[in-house]
Parts: C-alpha cells; structure tokens; sequence
C-alpha cells in the first residue's frame, strides 16, 4: 500500500479544517500580528495612559482579589491583583515595556558588534577572521543560564547585567551570519569597482557590503525577540535577571508560585503574556524569513 | 578526520578556559573575599597576613593558575552559607537527584517524541502533522518555568492527584519530568520526522513494501531502525541541555539538586558553590557539545572533509 497515493487520500484523524487553518495562519501573519502589537508595542509605549492602576503602588485593602468573573472579584481590578495589592492588568502592561527594552537593547547592541565582527572576519580574511571566528564559537558554546548565574552572583541582579548577559550570548549569531555572507558578496564585481575607484575599506564594508546583509539581519533580530523575551524572563525567574521591584514577567511568575494554592492569577496572567507574545513573534519572524531571505530557512 | 578532532577538542579545551577566567575574573570584581572571612573590627594586620595565608597578595595571573590547580582536583573552598562543607562535596551530595530527574525527562521525552515524528511523517501534510508542528512551535514559545507551575496547578492543587514539590517516590518525579523534557519532545520530534522523511523514500523500504512485508512493520521496524541514528547523535546536546535545563525545573518543583543549589547559593551570594557547579556544569556542556560533534562527523563524512 503506497503510503501517499496521488489523490492524498487523508486519514482518519486528518480534520480538514484544522490543516486549512493552520496553513492560514501561517500564510497571512495578520493575527499574530494584531496580539503582537495589541499585547506588546502599544501598551509598552503607552504604559502609563493604558494601565489602569499604578503598577508600583498598591492598596494592602485589595490584597490578593481574584480575577473578576470569580467570587470576590471585581471589574475594577480585571485580571486581580497581587500579594502587595497591585493591579495585575497593569504591572502586565508595564512589564511589556520592561520585556520589550531589554529585548531591543541587546539585541540592538548584539547585532551592531555581531555585524561589525561579522563584515570585518568575512572581508579581511586571514588571521583576524580565524581569531574572531573562534571567538564566535566559544561564545555559542558557554551555557546561557550558568553564565547569567554567575554574573549575577558577582554583581548583583540589575538591567546591566542582564543586558550583557544577553549581549555576550547573542553577537555571536550576527557575526557568523554576516560573515558568511560578506564572504559571497566582496567577490561580486561591484566591489572590485568600487576598490578601483579608490573607495576605503570602511567605506566598501559599510556602503556597499551592509547594505547587502540588512534583510538576513532583519529576519534574524526578529527571529531572536522571541528567545530573548524567553530567555530574559526565565533568568529573572530564578532571580539572575532583573531586580525584583522591577514590573518584569518572569519576576511576577515567579512570585505568584508560591501562591499557587491561594491565588493561580498571580503566576498565570503573566506565563500567558509571554507565551502569546513569544509565540506570535516566532509565527511573524517564520512569515518575515520565507519572504524576505528564504535561504536561512536552517536558522 | 584527526585534524577535525584535534581542532574541536582543541576549541573545547578553549570554551572552558574562558568559562574559567569568567568566573575567576567575576570572583575577583564581586569584591574582597577577606571583607566576607573577616570581622568588621579586624585590624590592618590580619588582613595582610590572611592575605599572605590565602594567596592574595600574589600577582592575579598567579593567582588565577592556583585557582585552576585546585580545580582541577575538585577543589572549589568552602561553602559560606552551610559551615564546614566543601563546595565540591555539596554538587556531589545533589548530583544523584539531578541525575534521576533528567533521566526520567529524556525517558519521557522519547516515549512522546518518537511515536509523534513517526507518524508526522508517515502522514506528512495531514492534521498530524500539523499537530506536530503546533506542538513543535509550543515547545520554542512555552516558558518551562510556566509550563511546571501551570502543571503544579493542575494536577497539585486543582486535581491533587501529584505531590507540587520535593523529592520521593514516583509520583514526585512525574511533573518535573515532563516541565524539562518538554522542550526536547519538540526537538527530538523535528528530529525523527525528517529523518523518516528521508528513510520512507529510499529503495530498500520500497523493496519491502513489494515483498508484501505489513505496513505496520515496514514503520516501526525497517524505517525507524535506520531514521533512528541521526537523533541518536544529538543524545549529548540533549543531555547537556537537560542538565541545564534542570535549574529552572528544580527551581519551581523544589527538587533537591544540583541546579536548585545553585540558585539558592546565587541568592545568598554564596561564591564558591556557584562556582563549582558552574565550572562542572560547564565541562560537562562542552563536553557534550564536543562528543555529538566527534559523532556526527565520524557518521557523516561530508563534514570531515570540510
């Protein structure tokens, strides 16, 4: 029995709807997007005119009150508050601009190291490009976590930390992409040209070069918020990432499980901020690779 | 092939040098060690003779290869928090547990992951596949730290079927297993599916159709055998992550290991264990890493050549 006849006869357990709708989803990007930016962009911006309650103060008096559709909650406090009586709906929000900082930076600072190292290695050549692309593999392969947990142990949690915990982690990815890539494109003959009309090193990397790999950054800086979010979240989570004052998800996670018996909505809200949040920026950085550089399918 | 190895084990060697001088060097910004070991009321003197004592006052690369010595013979000082433990014999007393929690998690992960792959390739493009890639997809955007607490709500509190934390019988195994192995479920899943893809496709399965052999055996026999080697060589990246991995999981389920350890001696700046379970962690990341890479190429010869 041939295992795929040509009339795709389904089984049993194919429901034809779902295969549709996934395919939908995958296809038109629209509704990830729409959570995305619902969930993520415009409550981090607008914090403070969005949130309906202060996320740092808190009223003792509304301590612990469920979400509201349960008994003893109420439509002021939509999604409850927590053990200091802070609304849960706003700190989520705030945490959204906490998430989506932090995020951006090291991202943002990975990727202009990543790509300078990367357009240096790839066009240089030589003994700089073995040195850096050693680097780069040293780099891919500390263990993410442990080196957060030791930073954090020497220094303290704070932003910075973080952020360079990040940083280190993250250059590496840039570098090799933009490495590769340089490496196919200095060959081509515009860049001969623009050596013999007496154009710098600099300004062949950055003017003609760069311009070149800005889509594969694009499609990989996306492809990464996700992780990062992920990543950020689960070290503040142990209390190697941000501070604990600070409105961050992982932080509220964390402090809701040991109310896991009292009050579930103190850890769930914010598991579920990041779960659609990480999960809606994977679906659009898949969405934004096939269309805008369909060769780092293996990224 | 001997040049391969020797530059990977060459760069191995490299990976937990610098891991070394990171934490060495964090030990050395976090502040003096004499300000912890000495009263507040010490006079200039004990200072210096302690620091004589400890080797402090030697110059710092001096200092960063006694450091490395000790390591190397398991010597990390002792632990501040628990008095009169070494930092070396506390990962030692926590390691078992640890153990028997990631091997419960890759267990569990394979019992779910390979009958999934399979039958995602078997029946590529139908709602089992689909199902496949969601659940592959849930696995890169779940939290781990969320996903134990969500399963700790469930089944610990609302159901109670599940004790919510500690270490004991089976029954405190279940739930941390799942939270670490279900990462690796979405890898190993990807994993199996095309390698099955590619298996399905080859003569000796067509041969074995037309000998009349049944469907059923044809999978779960002839294709899985062969499909079966390319997850096998990443057995190690999935170890060393579920090593790993077990921080956050022994964090939200209490779980007495190694990785709990550590986040407890984070928390009360406890130096010396943070680094000798880094340090050990560490080596045996990279070590992984470095086997999975020695297997692949002596499997693959395509990546020898390069």
């Amino acid at each position: 029995m041939p295992l795929q006849s040509s009339t795709r006869t389904l089984p049993w357990y194919a429901v034809p709807w779902i295969v549709d709708g996934w395919q939908k989803v995958k296809r038109y990007p629209l509704i990830p997007l729409a959570i995305l930016l619902f969930m993520l962009v415009i409550p981090a911006i607008f914090a403070p005119l969005v949130a309906p309650h202060d996320a740092f103060q808190g009223s003792l008096s509304h301590r612990l009150m469920p979400p509201f559709w349960q008994e003893g909650g109420s439509t002021e406090h939509i999604l409850g508050t927590d053990k200091l009586g802070r609304d849960m709906l706003s700190r989520i929000i705030y945490g959204a601009r906490v998430s989506l900082t932090v995020s951006l930076i090291a991202i943002f600072v990975g990727g202009i190291i990543g790509t300078a190292l990367g357009l240096i290695s790839g066009y240089f050549g030589g003994w700089t490009d073995a040195v850096i692309m050693r680097l780069v593999d040293i780099s891919l392969s500390l263990p993410t976590i442990l080196l957060a947990l030791v930073l954090v142990a020497a220094v303290g949690p704070s932003f910075g930390t973080v952020i360079t915990v990040l940083i280190v982690l993250l250059w590496a990815r840039y570098a090799r992409l933009v490495r590769g890539e340089t490496l196919a494109i200095k060959e081509l003959d515009f860049i001969a040209r623009a050596r013999v009309a007496g154009a710098s090193h600099t300004r062949i990397m950055g003017k003609y070069i760069f311009p070149n790999v800005v889509n594969s950054l694009i499609v990989l800086a996306t492809l990464q918020v996700g992780y990062v979010i992920l990543l950020e979240s689960a070290l503040s989570f142990l209390g190697a990432g941000l501070p604990r004052a600070e409105p961050a998800w992982g932080v509220m996670v964390s402090d809701g499980r040991e109310l896991i018996v009292t009050a579930w909505w103190v850890s769930m809200f914010p598991g579920l901020a990041i779960m659609l949040t990480v999960l809606s920026l994977n679906l659009m950085g898949d969405w934004l690779r096939d269309h805008l550089d369909p060769k780092l399918r293996n990224l | 092939m001997q040049r391969f190895m020797a530059v990977r084990v060459l760069q191995s060697l490299m990976a937990i040098l610098v891991m070394s001088m990171i934490v060495f060097g964090l030990a050395r910004i976090s502040g003096n060690p004499l300000d912890v070991m000495l009263p507040i009321e010490a006079l200039p003197e004990d200072y210096e003779r302690l620091e004589k004592h400890w080797g402090l006052d030697k110059p710092l690369h001096e200092q960063y290869f006694i450091f490395v010595k000790k390591a190397l013979q398991g010597d990390f000082g002792q632990s501040l928090k628990y008095q009169g433990k070494s930092a070396m014999g506390l990962v030692a007393e926590r390691l078992p547990a640890t153990l028997e929690l990631a091997g419960f998690a890759l267990l569990i992960s394979a019992i779910l992951a390979l009958p999934i792959g399979v039958l995602a390739a078997v029946a590529k493009g139908s709602s089992m596949d689909t199902a496949a890639k969601i659940i592959a997809l849930l696995g890169q955007s779940l939290p781990a730290f969320w996903l134990g607490i969500v399963l700790m709500w469930i089944f610990a509190v609302l159901l109670d079927w599940l004790p919510s934390s500690g270490r004991g019988g089976l029954q405190h195994l279940i739930l941390p297993a799942i939270t670490l192995g279900w990462f690796q479920v979405a890898a190993i899943m990807r994993l199996v599916r095309s390698s099955m893809l590619e298996v399905l496709d080859s003569e000796f399965v067509k041969l074995a159709r037309v000998k009349g052999i049944p469907e059923w055996k044809v999978v779960w026999k002839h294709c899985l055998r062969n499909a079966g080697i390319a997850p096998l060589t990443f057995f190690a990246i999935i170890a060393g992550s579920l090593l790993t991995g077990s921080v956050v999981t022994e964090t939200v389920f209490t779980w007495p290991g190694v990785g709990l350890l550590v986040v407890d001696a984070v928390r009360s700046r406890d130096f010396q264990v943070v680094q000798a379970v880094v340090i050990m962690f560490a080596g045996i990341f990279i070590l992984c890493n470095l086997l999975v890479d020695i297997l692949y190429a002596y499997l693959d010869p395509r990546i020898r050549v390069q």
